[in-house]
């Protein structure tokens, strides 16, 4: 008999049950896509902020002072260490391999230009070039780690002799790309010209073999910058690793910090110095835990509103039907039955709108994951059973204020049609 | 009946019978069974607070976020042309032409040595307003007095390796420095030492080459900005720092759109809630609906009847709304950003018509349909 008057509900009143059945769909779509988007946004806002480039340096452990002013080297070219070429693809071999976003090696050299008495900066490096370890092939190079670098014109081949020339070197030789321009008396083509806003904009980019082998070093780097996703830094980040002991140890070094990445890289490297580049590694910490912070505020305020919007559709509904309680406690029925008449159907409704409301949340923040960051967000399917409840639990503690007016109404009146 | 009594009558009857019944019926309306008004008010104050308070913290979230941003530090930069010293008054105008919205530091560098005849870079600066722009500089201890030095951790290790004081010298004056703290940046930085500019004035006379800006504003205000110091200082190049501007913009326009869908599906759930609590008011309400029909009172009459109800529900609903929804948006600010969230009166009116047309359009729906529906079929409780 309960399984009948709950199937004949379902059936008779079509109308009622498909407007709360949308209520809780909607609000569960809403309440899945904001968390699968909170629950993401962390780790897309970190990737965006990559932009800001390289957080990590390495450099030659005995390496002499730098004398730069304006980015211009005033530094003998023969001075100070090199790194090993050969021993950068090991950075893809380490711990925290797969946060390494990319890395570019540096070699400046100073170079004379086209018979000019004076020198001029040839900065090797990197494009974006196939390195192998084992059996795994990567890419790499300044147009991964420096998406600020704009060319007009072509990017050279890493293998290559072709050069870039920086954007006001290029004005004050009069040069432009496709011109040809003579570096150490040989003649290399400009495949582009190249804008950064920095101090590459007076210097010129080349392949790192070439610049190798005009500083006549093959193998030599003079620092590599890296670029990895790193978690921002607490105070157990901060603590020195020779202080640790056994598990927290492990627990420091097994942390994507931006502290252990570099310690992990001077392990990887030899005979290497790296270090996190505050100003890169130190703010965005700050940025990604205010972004986060927000979205955690967003996705709770849409959550109080999609369990408003299902509380309410469940009071409409059961209001409605003042007149069926009437009747059938007239025939007899306690309270307990038909409130448990009513909560069977908020639950059945629950279960169907969650499960609607769950997918096409999912289908959403698929869709919010493509447009915004053209990455997917997918969400965690762990999350579905978690969804389900609290559809049920909501639905019922919209319901249950209404289900206990209606029952508690005088079945006369009800009948009557007086409310 | 007398001649008075009828008199009395139409004077009863008379001074504008309409409207007088019309206001009567809208307060009748929401002081009887206030259960359900009050319901109904709730349902639309809820949805003008949610959405008052995603449309306010979209709007203000550029501000605050771009307020994070500028501890990145700088990203415009004043140079002299082709290594020059800047003009005398070059950092007065840069400082007149930020108007308070920004950070202005003038650096000055020079190539000196050390007593030992190694090169070293030293630069001079305002080192209190440096500690504002570069916040991420990890320092052991700020020089306060004369005299003192700021030293890059690689360049302590050469000039000073054990902390005493030293010589530099400049086309050959000297100076005599004592380490005040050590600095460590990871960056070029670190093979610095850094004065205050009136030590390293009156030092090496060297006048400062660069300035570095910290603006905070739009892609668009950076552009004016830049413009407009290119041409009051027509012997320096005024460049944007690409990197920090750049990557700025992205991460802030991901965030925005973010918080945009957000914001929409928040406020369409929240305008879903009061559709269905408002149409199951009215619903509820068809005798009322057929007394008055079958009174004789035309359909235009009745549906202007329902409909100012409406309007009034949504007019108080929205106004109470935007109180609460100012509230919470400045809660958040000051949970995620430490700093209040401004109130934006000018989302008012967009709250407010769109309460009305909600409220409109979930009271007007149930009449069109009830309006097939003879009065007596109702009243019969079908």
């Amino acid at each position: 008999m309960f399984g009948r008057l709950v199937y004949e509900s379902f059936r008779r009143q079509k109308r009622r049950k498909l407007l709360a059945g949308i209520a809780i769909t909607l609000g569960v779509g809403v309440a899945t896509a904001m968390l699968a988007v909170a629950t993401d946004i962390g780790n897309k806002i970190s990737r965006e902020l990559r932009t800001y480039g390289a957080n990590l340096i390495v450099t030659p452990q005995e390496d002499t002072l730098d004398v730069q002013i304006g980015g211009a080297d005033l530094k003998p070219p023969s001075d100070g260490a090199y790194l090993n070429e050969a021993d950068l693809p090991k950075i893809k071999g380490m711990f925290w391999r797969n946060n390494i976003v990319g890395f570019a090696p540096m070699l400046p050299i100073s170079v004379r230009v086209n018979s000019d008495a004076k020198n001029f900066t040839l900065l090797g490096t990197y494009f974006s070039k196939r390195l192998t370890l084992g059996k795994e092939d990567f890419v790499t190079g300044v147009r991964i780690t420096h998406p600020w670098w704009k060319v007009q014109g072509a990017w050279p081949d890493d293998n290559s002799s072709d050069v870039l020339l920086g954007e006001s070197l290029a004005a004050k030789l009069g040069r432009k790309a496709g011109d040809d321009i003579e570096i150490a008396a040989q003649t290399h083509h400009i495949a582009g010209i190249l804008s950064t806003g920095g101090a590459e904009d007076n210097q010129i980019i080349a392949p790192l073999a070439l610049t190798q082998q005009i500083l006549g070093k093959p193998g030599a780097v003079r620092r590599v910058y890296v670029s990895a996703l790193t978690k921002p830094e607490d105070a157990f980040a901060r603590r020195d690793p020779q202080t640790l002991r056994g598990a927290e140890y492990d627990r420091w070094y097994c942390s994507p910090y931006a502290a252990s990445i570099a310690f992990q890289l001077q392990e990887a490297i030899p005979h290497s110095h790296a270090e996190q580049i505050r100003q890169i590694a130190q703010n965005e910490g700050t940025v990604l835990s205010r972004i986060k912070g927000l979205m955690l505020l967003v996705t709770l305020a849409a959550l109080f509103a999609s369990a408003l919007a299902v509380s309410a559709a469940m009071a409409t509904a059961i209001f409605e039907r003042r007149a069926e309680v009437g009747l059938m406690k007239a025939l007899g029925a306690g309270s307990l039955s038909v409130a448990a008449l009513f909560f069977a159907e908020a639950l059945l409704l629950a279960l169907i709108g969650g499960a609607l409301g769950f997918t096409g949340g999912a289908l959403l923040a698929h869709q919010i994951g493509r447009s915004i960051f053209d990455s997917q967000i997918t969400i965690e399917p762990v999350l579905f059973p978690v969804i389900l409840a609290i559809a049920v639990i909501v639905t019922f503690a919209g319901s249950a204020m209404a289900i206990r007016r209606a029952v508690k109404f005088d079945p006369v009146y009800a009948l009557r049609g007086e409310a | 009946m007398s001649s008075r009594a009828k008199s009395d009558l139409i004077n009863r009857r008379s001074p504008k019978p309409h409207t007088s019944m019309f206001l009567r019926m809208l307060m009748r309306a929401a002081t009887l069974r206030r259960g359900r008004a009050a319901s109904a008010l709730l349902a639309m104050v809820v949805a003008a607070a949610v959405a008052t308070a995603m449309l306010n913290l979209y709007v203000d979230v550029q501000a605050k976020l771009r307020k994070e941003f500028r501890n990145y530090g700088a990203n415009v930069v004043v140079i002299g042309k082709d290594g020059q010293a800047l003009p005398a008054d070059a950092l007065p105008k840069v400082d007149s032409a930020l108007a308070g919205h920004g950070l202005a530091v003038p650096f000055a560098y020079i190539v000196a040595r050390t007593s030992d005849g190694q090169s070293v870079v030293v630069s001079g600066t305002n080192l209190d307003q440096v500690r504002k722009l570069d916040s991420w500089w990890s320092v052991t201890a700020w020089p306060n007095t004369s005299q003192d030095a700021l030293l890059g951790t690689r360049a302590a290790a050469v000039v000073s390796p054990q902390g005493k004081p030293f010589d530099l010298s400049f086309q050959g004056h000297t100076i005599h420095l004592n380490p005040a703290g050590t600095l460590r940046t990871g960056a070029s930085e670190d093979s610095l030492i850094y004065l205050s500019l009136t030590d390293f004035e009156n030092w090496t006379g060297v006048q400062p080459s660069t300035i570095e800006i910290a603006f905070s504003g739009s892609s668009e205000e950076i552009a004016a900005l830049i413009q407009m110091l290119s041409q009051t200082l027509p012997t320096t190049d005024v460049r944007p720092i690409r990197q920090i501007m750049e990557a700025e913009a992205r991460v802030l326009g991901k965030t925005r759109a973010t918080l945009a869908a957000a914001a929409i599906l928040i406020i369409a759930t929240a305008a879903l809630c009061v559709l269905s609590t408002l149409i199951g008011w009215v619903f509820d309400r068809r005798r009322d609906f057929a007394i008055m029909k079958a009174l004789g009172a035309s359909e235009g009459l009745i549906t202007g009847f329902f409909a100012a109800e409406a309007a009034a529900l949504g007019a108080v609903g929205a106004i109470g709304g935007f109180g609460i929804g100012v509230g919470v948006a400045a809660w958040i600010g000051r949970v995620n950003f430490h700093a209040p969230v401004v109130p934006r009166f000018n989302i008012l009116p967009a709250v407010f018509v769109g309460s009305i047309a909600v409220a409109l359009i979930s009271a007007v729906l149930p009449i069109f349909l009830l309006r097939r529906v003879q009065p007596a079929m109702i009243l019969r409780g079908e």
